[in-house]
This record gives structure tokens, sequence and C-alpha cells, in this order.
């Protein structure tokens, strides 16, 4: 199966006609944004984590079927997850698609995130498919960042491009 | 070979026949249009953003860096002579391709890019302060906007934009209206990049003039399509780049006129932009050389003659004929798609054909049509004013050059079925 085939696999274009957990929480305590000025992908983030777990999560915005279905597969991935166990989700996802993790002799927990591991192979589309994780692990350690710094209210992290 | 003959438009209205350019034999002119990408036969459709080289010119580079390699302007001994010589000869390709008055109003930049933010540099910061203001166009391209605002900013200038109209042709009225005592300077694009719009140039250039202000025409787009005459033009200065137009990446050329050039102030200054230099003064070069500081671009300047003499060798009356065809016949295979809009239907444009699918974002677009070997240029089109105008973050856009044929616009057609029969 060629690299295109293998992305554009029907649980994508799925999750693109029909992203799951699609629109904002109200009174969320987390929030974050993430944008790819060069494709116009645009991602908003809200999330209320609640004793370090992620409660609930959902995602609006405009962007590729690469990105939509990354978010939507996302946010089904963390919802009930520990802040940990969801950064080291968005670091395995961040290896998938760069390269770096082999997905054969690595353990990992993707499961069926696996279906975005051909985007590897077209450099131009990673960032697509990594933008709605980095505007997770924003909106993660904003909170952790304003703990430390004992405000109340999160800070909304800006992702701007990407490495 | 078969040869077909066609009626064209003439230039002066008159239905005459030309041969149709032997398409065959300009494709085996071009190495890379034999490539195979993901398995299939490429099929460029990204002239727009950069075209291919053909094999006299990559031939010419070759002699140039086998043969003739040198520093300019320097040395007595044979080499640097002869590449002076080589280097000098394309200069006047160049007067001649754009029909300048004389070679010394031609400067060879690294594109487009640099030769307007020269004219920024050695114009706009000398004749332009504050309050005053600088004419540009919706459609414009960011290298056209931004040394502008950089302007506007350190000078307290200020921009004012021409509107364009649902098809992305500029509205001469509202053009008109802009022009008031405070107008200083035209920064105005020949062609749109992301909408292939040809504006009426020469008629806003008389505008302009009638009101004291000075042009700039960005003709990245153009040259490399028309033929362009900078004298009937009329304009101050004009902008392109080499590699639009078959020749090498890193060369560019601002032609402007002389009166003009002399009493700007240089961009840099180095080497071989100076007369004399002490520590306590520096006396310019002449012009072109007081805005060619260092060592230039030798091998690509000489590639882009190459690259000149080769468009030529076609005419660019043809090129245009024959790419009308093109545009034409692809604007109505696409149209004719359900659910396909065509972004940019100006009545006058060059052959670039920006479109979206519905329901599709055009990466997508991009990445699928990628597969069956064909190059489209997905994204902003560095005009992002121009896709905040027609409200999309982004478009797919096809853009041909003489080298095309219909055959690969079929394919292209057959592509956009393909990406909507995936998305449905």
């Amino acid at each position: 199966m060629s690299d295109m085939r293998q992305l554009y696999q029907e649980v994508i274009l799925d999750h693109n006609r029909k992203p799951r957990n699609f629109g904002s929480i109200l009174g969320a305590n987390r929030h974050a944004e993430g944008h790819n000025p060069l494709c116009g992908d645009h991602i908003k983030l809200s999330m209320n984590v609640l004793d370090d777990k992620i409660e609930t999560i959902a995602f609006e915005g405009e962007g590729c079927a690469i990105c939509k279905a990354s978010a939507s597969m996302m946010t089904g991935a963390v919802k009930g997850q520990s802040v940990q166990d969801a950064e080291i989700l968005v670091a395995e996802f961040r290896g998938m698609a760069t390269g770096t993790l082999d997905l054969e002799s690595e353990a990992n927990h993707l499961g069926k995130l696996k279906v975005f591991a051909g985007v590897k192979d077209l450099p131009s589309r990673v960032k697509c498919a990594i933008l709605p994780w980095h505007t997770l692990h924003a909106a993660l350690y904003a909170e952790s960042s304003v703990s430390t710094e004992g405000e109340a209210d999160p800070v909304p992290g800006t992702l701007i491009g990407e490495e | 070979m078969k040869i077909e003959r066609m009626a064209v438009e003439g230039m002066n209205g008159e239905r005459k026949d030309i041969d149709r350019m032997n398409i065959e034999r300009i494709r085996a002119d071009f190495p890379i249009l034999n490539l195979q990408v993901s398995g299939k036969p490429l099929v460029y459709l990204d002239n727009a953003a950069s075209s291919q080289m053909p094999q006299p010119v990559i031939d010419r580079i070759v002699r140039y860096q086998s043969q003739e390699h040198a520093n300019i302007h320097r040395a007595v001994h044979h080499l640097s002579e002869l590449a002076t010589k080589e280097f000098e000869a394309a200069r006047i390709k160049v007067q001649h391709f754009l029909k300048a008055k004389e070679s010394r109003e031609i400067i060879f930049t690294r594109g487009t890019t640099e030769a307007i933010n020269l004219v920024m540099h050695g114009y706009g910061r000398a004749f332009i302060g504050k309050g005053d203001e600088i004419i540009l166009s919706a459609l414009e391209h960011h290298s056209n906007i931004v040394p502008w605002q950089m302007l506007a900013q350190e000078k307290g200038a200020v921009l004012r934009v021409i509107p364009m109209n649902d098809a992305g042709e500029l509205l001469i009225e509202e053009f008109e209206a802009l022009f008031n005592s405070k107008t200083k300077f035209l920064a105005l694009s020949h062609v749109s990049n992301a909408l292939g719009t040809v504006n009426p140039v020469k008629a806003m250039i008389a505008f302009a003039h009638h009101h004291g202000v000075p042009v700039l025409i960005d003709g990245a787009q153009a040259a490399p399509h028309q033929p362009v005459d900078v004298q009937d033009l009329d304009c101050d200065f004009y902008a392109f780049s080499g590699h639009k137009l078959c020749g090498p990446t890193g060369i560019g050329v601002l032609y402007g006129k002389a009166q003009l050039l002399e009493k700007m102030q240089p961009y840099q200054g180095g080497g071989d932009m100076i007369l004399s230099v002490t520590f306590e003064k520096t006396t310019y070069n002449v012009i072109p050389y007081k805005f060619e500081a260092g060592t230039p671009p030798i091998m690509a300047a000489i590639g882009l003659g190459a690259a000149i003499d080769y468009l030529n060798g076609i005419g660019l009356d043809e090129i245009q004929a024959y790419e009308k065809i093109l545009l034409d016949y692809a604007t109505e295979q696409v149209s004719a798609l359900i659910g396909v809009r065509i972004i940019g239907t100006a009545r006058k444009k060059a052959a670039v054909l920006s479109f979206e699918i519905k329901g599709v974002h055009p990466h997508d677009v991009g990445t699928i049509l990628n597969e069956d070997g064909i190059a489209i240029r997905t994204g902003h089109h560095c005009a992002q004013p121009v896709m905040q105008r027609f409200k999309v973050p982004a478009t797919a856009r096809a853009s041909f050059a003489f080298y095309n044929t219909k055959e690969e616009i079929d394919k292209l057609v057959d592509g956009i079925r393909k990406v909507q029969r995936m998305f449905i």
C-alpha cells in the first residue's frame, strides 16, 4: 500500500467527515490554540482537568483531513486519561509521525492511532498530524506552569508553526 | 511529428494562423519532464512557483562553470575577461528582452523580492516620508507588500490598497480615487500569482504619472508568459525572477529608468559598487554597478541569458497564445466539475487556475494528486490578503507553462474526480 493510501484510509476519512468531540466546553479549565500558518490549519482545544485527569476534552477549528482526524482521534484517546499518560501519548505520537519511534520494535500505547504512521513519509504533512498533539501539550503545560506560579486561571498557549 | 494549424487572435485583433508549437520537441528539451513520480509520469503544473530548465540552459551553465568561470570586473587575465564579457552579454539580453532603452538600466538581483527591496531602500527611504502614501493592490504577493509595510513603519507613511471585485479584477475607479497630493508611489503586480489576473498596468501607470507618481511593476508572473516592453508600459521600475523563466534560481532583474536609478541611494555597500574608497569618503560606481555590491551570481546571470535565448527561440507571442489555449481548456474542464469552484475569474488571465473542492482542504488535494504524479501548489501562495478576500484558508493552484499539454490537464481533471470520490 502506498504512503498516501495508507494515510487516507477509511478511518481517517470517517473522522474527517464526522469529527468526534467537536465543539468547545463551557467553563473548561484548560485551553490552547494551535496554528500552522503555512497551511491554515487552526485548532482550538478546551478541556476540564480534575485531580490530574482529563475529564472532558473538545476541539474546534479548520484544517485538512489529516489534522482534523488526528484531533478527533486524539480527543477520544486521551479522554479519561491522566495528564502523565496523555503526555506519554503526545511523545509517542510525535515519535511515530517524525519517524523516531519504531512501531515494530518499540513498545507504545498508540493503538488505533497507528493509522497515522504513513505521515512520516510525507514530510510536508507531518505538521498537520502533529498540530493537535502540540496543542494538547500546550494546554497541559500551561496549567502546570500556572499551578507552580499559583495563578487561578490557565494561560492559553499559542503555537506558531512546527519545528 | 504532427503540426496542427490553429487560429488565434493576432495582436492587432485580426485572426491569423500560427503553427501550433511543436510541443513534443519542446518537451524533449526538458529532461525533468521524463521523471516518474509515485511511479507515474510527472505532470508538472506548478510553474507559477518555479519553472523547469531546458537542456540548452543546463548546457550553458555547465559550459560556463567548466570553461569560463572567474570573478568579473576585476582581473586582467583571460578567464576574468571572458566571464565579464559573458556576464555583460547576459545584461544586454535582458535589456532586449524587456525592450529597455539602455543596458545600464538593468540591475541583476537575487530575484524579484530583492529587486523590490532594492527600490524600497534606494528610492523609498530617500523620497518617501511621514504622512506620504504608497498605493498597492489587493492581489499583491507578500514580496510586494512587506517591504512597503516596513518602509511605512519606518517613515510613518501610509499604505493604501486598491480593492478588487469577486472575479479578482482591480476596481479602477477606486484606484483612481486613491490618488491625492500625498501619494508618492505605486507598487503593482503585472499578473497575480494567486489568481492569474492580468492587470491593465499600462493605463494605471499613465494615470499614476498624470499625478506625478512613479510606478514599480512586479513582473514575476508576467515576464515568462507574455512579451514585455518597459518603454511602451512607461513603468519606472520592473522586476522579475530567472527561475520562473526557465532559468536558474538566485538571479532576478530590476529594470529602472536611468534618471531615477542615478538619484537613488545604493542598496548594499561593498566591492564593485564603488569607484574609490578612503576611510573618509567613498565615491559610488555608476549605474548599474552602484547596485551590484559584491560578486554577483555570474553563473545564474549567464544561465538567465541562455533562458531568454531559449524563450525567444519559441517566441513570447507564441507562448502566450499557446498558454491561453491551455488555460481556456482547463477552465472549461474544471468548471464543468460539480463541487469545484474556480477562484479568480478575471476576463484577462494568465495561465493560472486556482480552485477549491467543496469539503476538501487543498493540502489533501495536493497530497492525493501527487500520488498520480501531478504537482500543483497548495496553500496561500504568499498572498494571504487574497485568501482573506475570498474567505478561504488556502487554494489549490495549477499553473501552466508552454511545455504543458491538454493531456496533462485531463490527468488533473481525473485527479480532482478521484479526490471527490475519496471524500464523498
